[in-house]
């Protein structure tokens, strides 16, 4: 019983150890990022010994690091905001219909989708995206409003039916429309659900590769995963440019984490718990 | 009521359209282009049957994709849900500064995957190789990316340095869901730290196991901003996953037709190990 009362060291000493093996490549990344070549030729594993911002700069002009940023955060910000609205409202009709054919079908449907590796339409949503002029930021937008249904249906759903459905009633007996009872009963009570589907759409939009990739065909709508991909060739001779380039790519989510650690963590808690 | 069922339909509609338009079409224009050999730009193409899904089988760039990427994925799991759930059971033990380390562990997640795969074939190539010279290890004093052999380690490597994050969160929701007045009980019967795990917690964490399984394995399945960072498929095709063939193939290689008959047997394989895997790890959560 008195190991259940008083602090274990040994687990805390090996939790200590494996979170360096995270931090260590963290502490390379930064440290590089703030060196001059002579520095690295010294010991690539040594503090900066003076703050080379200079590097940074350097890696904000070579990258037009400020339009890579406004346009990742214009795509992820409207992305995650439109999943919220949108998502949520058709998970709220399906999930309050799941009697009937129709909606019961579409919930499936939807759901199917998740088991549809991207590589299958990688080829012809090209295409597609190309003919209606949609291969810019704007068209990406609307990809992942699309593409987040397969998931965030199966994530809203399976809350919204925990949800008594007497609220509804009382606001329908006072006259409230369908999408009235929604927006002013239903959407307020789904705010733990939304912070998850928000948390975990935000990352996976802002770090998203592949589809910018793919959809992006003029250089001034790169994202910031997209202007790293694309600059290698250039920073394979630079290394304090590149590791400066990579930094100020991370940095803004680092900074948001650090801020709402808690509350992201605790997001995606209890969303698994949920579901 | 009427009135109310036409608002759950305007609802949900325009949605399905969109749904289908760029979801569900392209995945029948996939299937569709599978039977043809367009290479991709061309006016005019031909229905070769099923020559495309024929040939995929025989051709040996397929297999050693759909091999490296088996091989990968199996590798990542395994050490994905071993690590995680250490951690997690660490975590939720009576540790210091327990926030603090839950946030380090958490960390890599919200870093992009591409990004990340830089920062480590730059650690590959250059940090460790040195620290191997030092040590006077020949094994470390290379770059393991430019090895055919042992390439498919450092891209395991990198997955799991980043992959075991998210699944130690949602191991760690597992362990914080049983009530603790249980391992009271056991303590009372005398069960040692292992037999307690055995028979106690890791049966409560059924359900956690089987989506942590399931999603390591569909994320290692699908694997590609790894490679494109660390080895670019190579060196020649040893790390190159079905996703990358798929893409390098149908995009550049003029193989649009053919990658896409590769994509719908990709599809059928991923479907069949998602519901192989479910129904087992489900039949496991009941009988324990």
């Amino acid at each position: 019983m008195k190991t259940r009362n008083s602090t274990n060291w040994l687990i805390t000493a090996l939790i200590t150890l494996g979170s360096l093996v995270i931090l260590f490549p963290l502490y390379m990344t930064v440290s590089i990022a703030l060196k001059n070549p002579e520095e690295m030729a010294q010991s690539i594993f040594a503090l900066p010994t003076g703050l080379h911002f200079d590097n940074f700069t350097r890696a904000i002009e070579a990258t037009d690091f400020f339009s890579a940023f406004k346009n990742s955060f214009i795509i992820t910000f409207c992305s995650v905001s439109f999943v919220l609205l949108t998502n949520s409202l058709v998970s709220y009709a399906v999930a309050r219909n799941m009697n009937h054919k129709f909606f019961k079908g579409l919930y499936f449907y939807f759901i199917s989708a998740m088991f549809i590796p991207f590589q299958i339409i990688m080829l012809p949503v090209v295409k597609l995206t190309t003919d209606l002029n949609m291969n810019n930021v704007p068209g990406l937008i609307i990809l992942y409003i699309v593409y987040g249904l397969a998931f965030n249906i199966f994530v809203y759903v399976g809350y919204i039916r925990s949800i008594p459905l007497e609220l509804e009633e009382a606001a329908t007996v006072d006259g409230a429309s369908t999408y009235g009872t929604f927006w002013r009963i239903i959407f307020p009570l789904l705010a733990p659900i939304n912070a998850t589907v928000a948390i975990l759409s935000c990352l996976s939009t802002w770090n998203d590769f592949m589809l910018p990739l793919i959809i992006l065909s003029k250089p001034e709508s790169y994202t910031l995963p997209l202007v790293q991909y694309v600059f290698q060739g250039q920073f394979s001779t630079d290394y304090n440019l590149a590791f400066a380039s990579y930094l100020l790519a991370l940095a803004p989510m680092v900074i948001v984490y650090i801020f709402a650690q808690k509350w992201i963590i605790n997001g995606i808690t209890q969303g698994a718990v949920k579901s | 009521m009427a009135k109310k069922k036409a608002a759950f339909y305007t609802m949900t509609i325009p949605a399905l359209l969109l749904f289908f338009l760029f979801h569900t079409f392209p995945t029948l224009q996939g299937i569709f282009y599978s039977f043809t050999n367009w290479d991709g730009y061309s006016d005019s193409y031909d229905f070769v049957g099923f020559k495309n899904f024929a040939s995929l089988f025989t051709d040996g760039n397929v297999l050693n994709a759909y091999m490296f990427t088996f091989k990968y994925a199996i590798v990542v799991t395994i050490f994905i849900n071993v690590l995680s759930l250490l951690i997690a059971l660490g975590l939720n033990s009576r540790i210091k500064f327990r926030n603090f380390f839950r946030g380090i562990y958490f960390l890599p997640n919200v870093l992009g995957v591409l990004i990340v795969g830089y920062i480590f074939n730059y650690i590959f190539a250059n940090a460790v190789p040195m620290i191997g010279e030092k040590l006077g290890s020949e094994m470390l004093a290379t770059n393991i990316l430019g090895s055919e052999k042992w390439a498919w380690i450092g891209i395991v490597i990198v997955a799991v340095w980043q992959g075991i994050a998210f699944n130690t969160i949602l191991y760690l929701a597992g362990l914080q869901t049983i009530p603790r007045d249980i391992y009271e009980a056991a303590d009372i019967d005398g069960a040692g730290t292992w037999s307690r795990f055995w028979s106690m917690t890791f049966p409560m964490l059924a359900s956690f196991f089987t989506i942590n399984m399931v999603l390591a394995m569909k994320n290692s399945l699908m694997v590609f901003d790894q490679i494109v960072a660390l080895t670019g498929g190579g060196p020649g095709r040893a790390t190159q996953s079905i996703a990358m063939l798929i893409y390098q193939g149908g995009f550049q290689g003029g193989e649009f037709a053919y990658q896409s008959a590769n994509a719908v047997i990709y599809f059928i394989v991923i479907v069949i190990i998602s519901v192989v895997q479910l129904n087992f790890l489900q039949k496991r959560e009941l009988d324990a």
